[in-house]
This record gives C-alpha cells, sequence and structure tokens, in this order.
C-alpha cells in the first residue's frame, strides 16, 4: 500500500516539479493555438532535385511559416520497408500528428499499415489512391497536373516547326499516361498536325537513361521536349544543349535553359498543405480525398521563358482560363493510339471525373506504347 | 517526313552515339579495376568512388569555374578512397571484397552528405570536339560530339595494355597478382604494390565519375549512377583482365544501355522493359557465361580472392 502514500518528500518534490512545468509552459506558451501540431513530410529523392520533391519541399517550407506548425522532414527514403521505420520515428519519436508520404509507392502496404497501427495519427498521400474501405485516418491529395501539361501542350504545339513533339516518361501509370495524353491534346487543339513520341524511360529518376531518351527523340525529330520524370534537370538540360525547346514538370525549371524553355507544369502543394494545418488547427476533420486543378490552384504554370512565342503564350493563357473554368480535357469522340475508340461522341469527361484515374491508353497522334 | 529523318537508321546512329556517350565512365571504372585486380586485389568499393568523383568534380568545377580542374579533384578524391581500401587491405586478416562493400556504402553516404548544396546550382560542363562537321545530317554531327575523356580512356586502355607487357612496373604489378610469394621472393613489398595499384585505380574511378557529371548526363543529383560502377567489375571479368578488352566491353555495355530509348524512338515501343534492362542483363549473361566449376577464369590473376 506504500505505493499510495505520499510521503512529505515527495509531495513536496512534484509540487516543485509542477511549478516548474507550469510556469516553462506559461513562458513558452505561443499565441492563438491551443496546440502545437508537428507534421512529417517523407520524400523518395533529394528535396531539390528540381522535380517532384522539390514542389513538396517549397510547401513544406512554407507551411513551417505557419505560427504553431512544426515540420520534420525526411528524404531519400526508398518505397520499401524503409518507409515504414521513417514513418515509425516520426511518430514516436517526432510526435507527429499528420505525416504526408510523397510517393507513389508509399501507399501500399506501408502506409495504409501504419494507419491501422496508428489510428489517432493522420495520414495523407499524395497520389488518388485512397479508396472507401481503406482506413479513415489515411487519405490522398492529388493536384492534377494533366490541366497544366495540357497548357504546356498548348504553348508547344505552337512553337514546333517540325510538328514533332518528344515526351520522355517514367512509367506508364495512369498519372503519367494522363499528362502525356494532355499534352498531346493541348498540341493537337491548336496545331492538328502535331505527334507526340513518348519514350518510357521505366524508372522515376535515371539521369542516363533520360538523356538518351531526349537525344533519341531529337534525333527522330522532335523540336520540343516535354517530360514526366522526377527530376527533369536532366531532360531540360540536354534539351537546351542540343538547342531545341523545352516544357517542364513538377517545379520550375526555368533557369535551366535560358533559351529555349517555354513555359512548365508545376504543382502547388502549399495551398493543400496550409488547408489541412489550418483544419487540424480548428480541431476539423481532414478529407479523405481531395483533389484539383486550376480552379482550385492546385497547379500552376512556370512563367513563360524565352522559347514562348507571342501567339503561344498568348493561346496558353487563353488555355489557364479554359482550365480555371473546369472546361473539360477529355471530349469524345476520342480513339486511343491503337484505333480504338475510347470516348464515345458525345460523351465529356469532366476534369475531377474518376474516369481520368483510370487512364491506361495513350490518345491518337501520341506514338509509344505502354507495354 | 522532313529530310533529316533517318528512320531505322536511327537505331545503330543512337547506339552508336550511346556508346561513345555513355561508355566513356565504364571505361574508366573499368581501368581502374583492371589495374586494381592485375595486382591481386578486387576493390568493389569503385561505385562509392564514382559517386563521390562525380560530386566532388561537380562542386569544384563549380566553385573554381574550371571543369578540368574538377576532374582532376575528382581523380585525387578517387585516390583518397583507393588509399583508404588500399591501406585497411593491408591489414591481416581482412577481406578485400568486404571493405569494398563498406567503401562502397561510405563513398555513396559522403557524396550525399558533403553533394547537398550542389544539387541546384550549375557547374561548367567539359567541353567537346565537334568531328561531325562532314555531316549534313544534325543526327551524326550531334553523335560525333566526343568528349576529349573518352580519347584520353583510349589512350590510356593503349598504354595500360602495352605498359602490362612491356614495362618493369606492369611486370611487378602482374607478378604481385599472380603469386605473391614469387614477389616477396623477389624483394617486392606486396602490400605496397597493390596500396599503390588500388589508388592509381581510384584515380581513374573518379575521373569517371566526374565525366558522369560534368559532362554527359551533366549535372549532379544523387540518382546519378545507375550501378555503373558495379558493372564495370563485372565488365573487367568479361574482358579477361585486358585493358583493350576493357575499351570494347565499355562500349558494348554503352551502346546496350542506348538501346530502350532508340528502339522506341523508332516506334518499336513493346517491351521497353526488357531492352531497358540490357546492360543488367548482359552483366548477367556475361558471369553465367564466364564461370566454370572446374577451372578458375582465363587470364584472371591468380591472387584474386574470388578465383582462389
Amino acid at each position: 500500500m506504500s505505493a499510495f502514500t505520499l510521503s512529505r518528500r515527495t509531495l513536496l518534490k512534484s509540487a516543485a516539479i509542477g511549478s516548474i512545468g507550469l510556469s516553462a509552459g506559461l513562458l513558452t506558451r505561443r499565441p492563438a493555438h491551443a496546440e502545437d501540431l508537428t507534421i512529417g513530410i517523407i520524400y523518395v529523392g533529394s528535396r531539390d532535385d528540381y522535380g517532384w520533391n522539390q514542389a513538396h519541399a517549397v510547401a513544406a517550407k512554407a507551411l513551417a511559416a505557419v505560427p504553431g506548425v512544426k515540420v520534420v522532414e525526411e528524404e531519400n527514403v526508398p518505397e520499401t520497408i524503409a518507409v515504414a521505420k521513417t514513418m515509425e520515428s516520426m511518430i514516436e519519436l517526432d510526435g507527429a500528428k499528420l505525416i504526408f508520404p510523397t510517393s507513389f509507392g508509399y501507399y501500399s502496404p506501408f502506409m495504409l499499415d501504419a494507419a491501422k497501427k496508428y489510428p489517432d495519427v493522420q495520414f495523407r498521400h499524395a497520389a488518388p489512391l485512397w479508396k472507401e474501405g481503406d482506413p479513415t485516418n489515411a487519405g490522398s491529395y492529388f493536384g492534377y497536373l494533366d490541366q497544366a501539361h495540357y497548357v504546356n501542350g498548348v504553348a508547344a504545339g505552337l512553337s514546333t516547326k517540325s510538328n514533332k513533339l518528344g515526351f520522355v516518361a517514367a512509367k506508364p501509370i495512369s498519372s503519367v499516361l494522363s499528362n502525356a495524353n494532355a499534352f498531346a491534346l493541348g498540341a493537337r487543339s491548336v496545331n492538328p498536325k502535331a505527334e507526340v513520341q513518348v519514350i518510357f524511360t521505366g524508372d522515376w529518376s535515371m539521369p542516363v537513361r533520360e538523356a538518351e531518351a531526349t537525344n533519341a527523340l531529337i534525333d527522330a525529330g522532335a523540336d520540343v521536349i516535354g517530360c514526366h520524370v522526377d527530376s527533369p534537370k536532366t531532360v531540360i538540360q540536354t534539351a537546351e544543349s542540343r538547342g531545341v525547346k523545352s516544357v517542364g514538370h513538377n517545379a520550375s525549371q526555368a533557369n535551366l535553359a535560358p533559351k529555349g524553355f517555354i513555359t512548365g507544369a508545376e504543382y502547388k502543394w502549399e495551398t493543400i498543405y496550409k488547408k489541412f494545418a489550418d483544419l487540424l488547427a480548428k480541431g476539423e476533420p481532414l478529407p479523405n480525398f481531395t483533389g484539383g486543378g486550376y480552379d482550385l490552384d492546385y497547379v500552376q504554370n512556370t512563367a513563360y521563358g524565352a522559347g514562348a512565342s507571342p501567339e503561344a503564350i498568348a493561346a496558353a493563357d487563353k488555355a489557364k482560363e479554359d482550365m480555371r473554368a473546369k472546361k473539360p480535357i477529355y471530349i469524345g469522340p476520342l480513339k486511343d493510339n491503337k484505333g480504338n475508340e475510347v470516348i464515345p461522341a458525345g460523351t465529356v469527361h469532366a476534369p475531377y471525373d474518376p474516369w481520368i484515374d483510370q487512364i491506361n491508353f495513350l490518345v491518337e497522334g501520341v506514338q509509344g506504347s505502354i507495354t | 517526313m522532313n529530310e533529316t529523318d533517318i528512320g531505322f537508321w536511327g537505331v545503330p546512329l543512337a547506339m552508336f552515339a550511346g556508346a561513345i556517350r555513355v561508355s566513356t565512365p565504364f571505361l574508366f571504372v573499368s581501368l581502374g579495376e583492371c589495374l586494381t585486380e592485375k595486382s591481386g586485389r578486387i576493390n568493389l568499393g569503385l561505385e562509392g568512388t564514382l559517386v563521390f568523383g562525380a560530386m566532388s568534380g561537380y562542386a569544384v568545377a563549380y566553385l573554381t569555374g574550371s571543369p578540368w580542374f574538377g576532374v582532376f579533384c575528382a581523380g585525387l578524391s578517387g585516390c583518397f578512397f583507393g588509399a583508404i581500401h588500399g591501406y585497411i587491405c593491408k591489414l591481416p586478416k581482412v577481406n578485400d571484397i568486404a571493405i569494398g562493400i563498406a567503401m562502397m556504402l561510405f563513398g555513396t553516404g559522403l557524396a550525399f552528405f558533403f553533394g547537398k548544396p550542389f544539387i541546384q546550382p550549375q557547374a561548367p560542363h567539359l567541353p567537346s570536339i565537334s568531328l561531325g562537321g562532314w555531316s549534313s545530317l544534325p543526327q551524326v554531327r550531334s553523335a560525333l560530339e566526343i568528349n576529349p575523356l573518352f580519347f584520353i580512356g583510349i589512350a590510356l586502355a593503349v598504354f595500360m595494355w602495352w605498359a602490362f607487357k612491356n614495362t618493369r612496373w606492369g611486370l611487378i604489378v602482374r607478378m604481385t597478382g599472380d603469386s605473391a610469394p614469387a614477389a616477396l621472393a623477389m624483394g617486392y613489398s606486396v602490400d605496397w604494390v597493390r596500396f599503390l595499384a588500388t589508388t592509381v585505380g581510384g584515380f581513374f574511378a573518379g575521373v569517371g565519375g566526374a565525366f558522369l557529371s560534368l559532362y554527359y548526363p551533366g549535372a549532379w543529383s544523387e540518382g546519378l549512377s545507375s550501378g555503373q560502377g558495379l558493372m564495370a567489375v563485372a565488365l573487367v571479368i568479361f574482358a579477361r583482365w585486358n585493358p583493350l578488352a576493357c575499351f570494347g566491353a565499355a562500349l558494348l555495355f554503352g551502346a546496350a544501355g542506348a538501346l530502350g530509348p532508340a528502339l522506341q524512338s523508332v516506334g518499336i515501343t513493346q517491351g521497353y522493359y526488357f531492352f531497358n534492362a540490357a546492360p543488367y542483363l548482359l552483366t548477367l549473361f556475361i558471369m553465367i557465361a564466364s564461370v566454370s566449376p572446374k577451372r578458375s577464369l582465363k587470364g584472371a590473376p591468380g591472387e584474386l580472392s574470388i578465383t582462389k
């Protein structure tokens, strides 16, 4: 029973500790926020890769500037059990209450398992993968970059002389395919003679192969190069050194190509991150899925570079307005590049139709194969 | 169709151009490894040396504005890694393969650590020599933009081939590699010869790394090497420890790497995962084709721990 009887000494000691704690708490207490929020962000590559990871890191920086928010980050985390360990240490050691694992392969099984293990922690993943039945403390957020790639395509379609555009793509998954398709549809909307040739490298980051792919596209006659790889630095630099124009992806690559850069498709993750932090601070639940494009300010286009002609700028500006007004990209009748009809005449797929997340074809006018 | 469209001729041309562009790092790393293995030691750490060389070459070129000085410093940093490997392997009961793997992780880790501030800035590139002025095809002209390091690599391969056969130093290295007791009997320090061979081999691998970051693809990033340093080790075995054959093998690996994108560019788009895996498949087949349980490899230095 002695454990429950307080001796005078223990009482004094705990009272002293308590008062120290209390005064310390009073001194360091920040205004406006009941409790501080720690957010963990996990990157698959390095934070300044001119691409996917940089786009997130720029937003993370903006998020860290919000009072009461602390951001912990880890880069170069492979899409393996390593990410499970990273999430665990962010939760257990840093006290993170919201985790953003930003790479596609983190979702299943690693993030789903972690969400089941830590029901009070919120997990939001940067790809449209969450579906009914997955843990409710998990979720997805996504910027529909295909809208910005459509704008890229419009600008590229009016900048090509050979009517042949190149596109260096990483893997044939729906988000890459929809960007390549939007690029082609954008180009062909202003220049019906334009064709897009796609080369898949098979991996998110493969600098030597990306450079080879860019060279191969230029050798085959392409004079504007677009891409969807994690770090477009190599592609843009190679295109610039071969004297052809380029359009960017993920983050701003404008300063890599002072002569040939036209514009680029960029994410604006900070809109989403700040929205989430705001909801948590108010104690409101986070949405399980949020996705948007130009209309919600989730994506943007890089400021025009020296490669953009006045008519390309005018057409691209108009395309941006169309995207803000939620004008659809996928309008029937539309064929894929094997001649099969994928959208019958009269059908229109609105910008956030779940159909877009399931795209597994390349549209007519694109040379390339997904297998 | 326009006059610069060369259709299916693009594939052999792209493989030729790819062989020249992509082979140089393979060539330098394999020459370094060849020298080290000739002295009777395996240095698997050259992958780490390559990555560190890429980082340090890029950093020095950016800070000083001179890409050639960057190449030199990349070589020096390679020397440093080679020297560590050489020194540790001198200690008793140390396995050179295990140290090599440790050095590989150490080199890449250190390169990532110091390389963080150099991912964003742009360093000056190495110049190239244009040999394609005679051709009206832009594809051919671009394929014949050749970096001087490629020629230096060829000269080095020829020199090493000649030196192994015809010089006193070449003989000492080969003797140490084939029979340590013989070298000892002749009064040469086996450890010292191997230390020097590993150090110089490290220099070559560092230069190979600088080619990656300063010429092609021409930027420092953490995903820069896709195992070129390790593949070069397999390449040395394929080349039967002959520097001239190393050159041929490096060209072959470069061409294999260009195969996937080149085929897609002419419209052969099915099965690109298979074609993209060509350099790795090639490595695997070489390994399978060159082993036999009955004999040690022809041309292998007798002291090499994998063949003993």
